[in-house]
């Protein structure tokens, strides 16, 4: 695995590996020193061509972790503004040494252009591009979903999550899905971890195609709730800029319709967890009482977030992990 | 008198024979007793020179993209004897002054008959008629008129230019695409695009205008010419509108009879093109639409990009691709499992196109017509280097792939601007000659 540009790309034994050092990495957090040398002397670039503060900081938090140099590149305000290409500005941090890229992109398939255009050589991480895919986001949600059906702790330091997939496992992901990178790279991660996934949108956010996907689809949130004892349901969030675009006639019928209202919590089964990306629009697509059930793993899923990033950069950067030599690996 | 005799030549019927040039035109062999140059065309196949209906050539405005130098070189070696030049130059090419330019520095370069396209609407808008008349009347002789690149979306604008222009027997060439169906398109809509997260292109935002516009040539007995045709649901509208009666002809590009959108995959801009690549099934209703003759023509759509506007990420990338020095192999290899013979990319290639834009000296290997010829060897294994091309456009989507037509020559009213593999002597069209008539 030289880069992670999608989930689709990973068999079930590399994302088991994945998230078995994101456990490991878990037990950093909780030392006296949060910090690993292992990245050492090693200099990790955050290329943000969109902004997103949440993703910077959490690929920021992991790089330091791990002991690495961090430079963050932000598009706004940058040379990139001013015309400036992604070749260019690929070679340039390339020219100052960066031993391993991060690119969160606004269009489809610029990650992978990085990777393979031969304009740079350093492993490459996608960190988001377009409507396309979210590795690391879909990493995180499975390593949550993976606590979680285990009956562990869905964050911190827990045993026993450790060479498991999500056999049997069933998880809704509901909203906008044609426009989401998480969904697309859900897909293909839970379904390669043995999880079934349903999709729940109204039509207009679905993408003409998707009937080709591996993974059942819905239009109704609620025959969808009384069909599938869901293990885990998890609401995207709706762009308001959507509302101008006649993808559905209003916020209200939306949050009707597809929103996880206080009703609609009541009718998941007792053990479904409520998960969320974020950040979450509250009245919306989610409501106050699924936010802030005990079921919801949104803060769970943002702390795992940053030891699924340590795994995925230790793997890139030196050929490393879990199975491989794991923390053995710190020497 | 200037002769030329062109010895052994497999002829599109599959006879052999020889082909006499005298002064431009073609003769009887019986009148060319001493030419003045001999060429051997054994084991070569001897086309009517190819008519591109559709091509970029960016001069005036992007001279750093194309010229008409550049891009008439380019036709020369890929066996064409007259180009259309699109309107969407800058300035556009919707005013008499402008398509006159291009016609005169057409001529200046001599490697092929340069025949500029009117813009339909004033600067490509969609909103104003342009003078077409003027276009018409003007020394560049238009008689295509195309907003291409734009939709003419207004179906009263569109239904008003097909009605205009029957005062000169003029053709409207539609570049079909709903421009809301299609705001902020990066490829075609469908599993490929689901999976790539790219926003989709529909095959029916060109289906519906087709149909439209089908009603609308219909309606007022006027001429309709479809551009690049890209979807099996097109062929279907048009097939339905040839047996309906209604004049309409249509075109499809080599790469669309050959390539898929699942090039999009690698995420390489070569392959972004609009309207962009489709499915297998649509390729294979383009190619057996070809082969019926639904579609009348192969025209190349050659969009010539500098590499800064390609060598980036996809969705910043431009569209388009190059194509003249590559069609007649494209299209030959993607054909080959239609029986398709040198009679039928004479006519798909040739003879067609020059009909329906009214060449009269193209498309033919008559006696008496101008000698617009090109010579093929048809068994020429060769990998497509696009650096070798003399297009400036490196944007060719064939790269490495091997076809198996070679253009040997190329000749120009009797020129020979394209001679055994290499770029000729332009032809001097400011002497008398054939080609002002």
């Amino acid at each position: 695995m030289k880069h992670l540009l999608s989930t689709a790309d990973l068999s079930r034994t590399e994302a088991i590996d994945l998230l078995d050092t994101a456990e490991e990495m878990s037990l950093v957090s909780t030392q006296e020193v949060k910090k690993l040398p292992v990245l050492r002397g090693l200099t990790v670039v955050n290329l943000f061509f969109e902004d997103s503060t949440r993703t910077r900081i959490s690929f920021e938090a992991a790089a330091k972790r791990l002991s690495a140099d961090v430079i963050t590149f932000s598009a706004k305000g940058s040379s990139v503004s001013k015309g400036e290409s992604l070749q260019d500005t690929a070679q340039t941090l390339s020219a100052m040494g960066a031993d391993g890229v991060v690119i969160r992109h606004s269009g489809s398939g610029a990650p992978h252009r990085l990777a393979t255009s031969g304009w740079i050589d350093a492993p490459v991480v996608n960190a988001g591009d377009g409507t396309h895919e979210h590795p690391t986001q879909a990493l995180l949600d499975a390593f949550t979903l993976r606590r979680v059906l285990a009956g562990l702790p869905a964050s911190g330091p827990a045993d026993g999550a450790r060479g498991l997939g999500l056999d049997g496992a069933v998880v809704g992901i509901v909203g906008d899905i044609l426009h989401s990178r998480v969904a697309r790279s859900n897909v293909h991660l839970l379904t390669t971890l043995g999880a079934r996934v349903v999709l729940i949108a109204p039509p207009t956010l679905l993408p003409i195609g998707a009937d080709s996907w591996d993974c059942d689809i819905a239009y109704d949130l609620d025959e969808a709730i009384a069909e599938h004892s869901f293990d885990a349901l998890m609401m995207l969030r709706v762009q308001q800029e959507r509302m101008q675009q006649a993808f559905f006639p209003t916020a209200r019928e939306y949050a009707r319709r597809w929103g996880l209202t206080d009703l609609r919590v009541r009718a998941l089964p007792s053990h479904c967890a409520i998960m969320h990306p974020g950040p979450m629009n509250r009245g919306f697509e989610i409501g106050a009482a699924a936010a802030d059930s005990p079921r919801a793993v949104v803060l769970d899923q943002v702390a795992n977030g940053v030891s699924v990033r340590m795994s995925v950069l230790y793997r890139l950067l030196t050929g490393q992990s879990a199975a491989t030599g794991g923390r053995e690996g710190q020497s | 008198m200037n002769s030329t005799l062109i010895r052994a030549a497999r002829m599109p019927d599959g006879t052999r024979a020889d082909i006499a040039i005298v002064d431009g035109v073609f003769a009887d062999p019986a009148d060319a007793a001493s030419p003045s140059t001999v060429v051997d065309a054994d084991g070569l196949l001897a086309l009517p020179g190819l008519v591109d209906m559709h091509t970029h050539l960016r001069e005036p405005g992007r001279e750093d993209a194309e010229t008409i130098l550049t891009g008439s070189r380019a036709a020369a070696a890929g066996g064409y004897t007259a180009v259309h030049a699109m309107a969407n130059t800058s300035p556009v090419a919707d005013t008499a002054g402008v398509v006159e330019q291009v016609h005169r520095l057409g001529r200046a370069a001599g490697f092929t008959q340069v025949v500029p396209v009117g813009a339909v609407t004033v600067g490509l808008a969609g909103s104003t008629l342009a003078e077409l008349g003027a276009m018409a009347d003007s020394e560049a002789r238009v008689r295509m008129f195309s907003d291409d690149g734009h939709c003419v979306w207004d179906p009263l604008v569109m239904r008003r230019a097909l009605e205009y222009v029957k005062a000169f027997d003029g053709i409207i060439a539609q570049h079909a695409q709903e421009p809301r169906l299609t705001e902020g398109a990066q490829m075609n809509e469908g599993a490929v695009s689901a999976q790539l997260g790219l926003p989709g292109w529909p095959a029916v935002a060109e289906e519906s205008i087709i149909a439209r516009d089908v009603l609308l040539a219909e309606h007022v007995g006027s001429r309709l010419h479809v551009c690049h045709v890209s979807t099996a649901g097109s062929v279907e509208l048009i097939r339905w509108a040839k047996a309906r009666g209604i004049r309409v002809t249509a075109e499809v590009t080599p790469h669309h009879l050959l390539l898929t959108d699942e090039e999009v995959r690698s995420y390489d801009p070569v392959f972004k093109v609009n309207p962009p690549l489709r499915t297998d099934e649509d390729v294979r209703a383009l190619r057996a639409a070809l082969a019926d003759g639904t579609i009348d023509v192969v025209g190349t759509d050659h969009a010539p990009h500098p590499a800064e506007h390609k060598c980036v990420e996809w969705t910043a990338a431009a569209m388009g691709m190059v194509g003249m020095e590559t069609a007649l192999p494209v299209v030959a290899h993607a054909m080959a499992d239609h029986d398709f013979s040198a009679a039928d990319l004479a006519r798909v290639m040739s003879a067609r196109p020059a009909q329906i834009a009214g060449l009269a000296h193209h498309g033919s290997l008559e006696i008496g017509t101008g000698a617009n010829l090109v010579l093929v060897d048809p068994d020429a294994a060769h990998t497509v280097d696009p650096d070798a091309h003399a297009t400036m456009g490196r944007n060719n989507p064939f790269r490495g792939r091997t076809l198996g037509t070679r253009i040997v020559d190329t000749f120009l009213f009797g020129r020979r601007v394209y001679a055994s593999g290499a770029l000729g002597t332009p032809l001097e069209f400011a002497e008398a000659g054939p080609w002002n008539d």
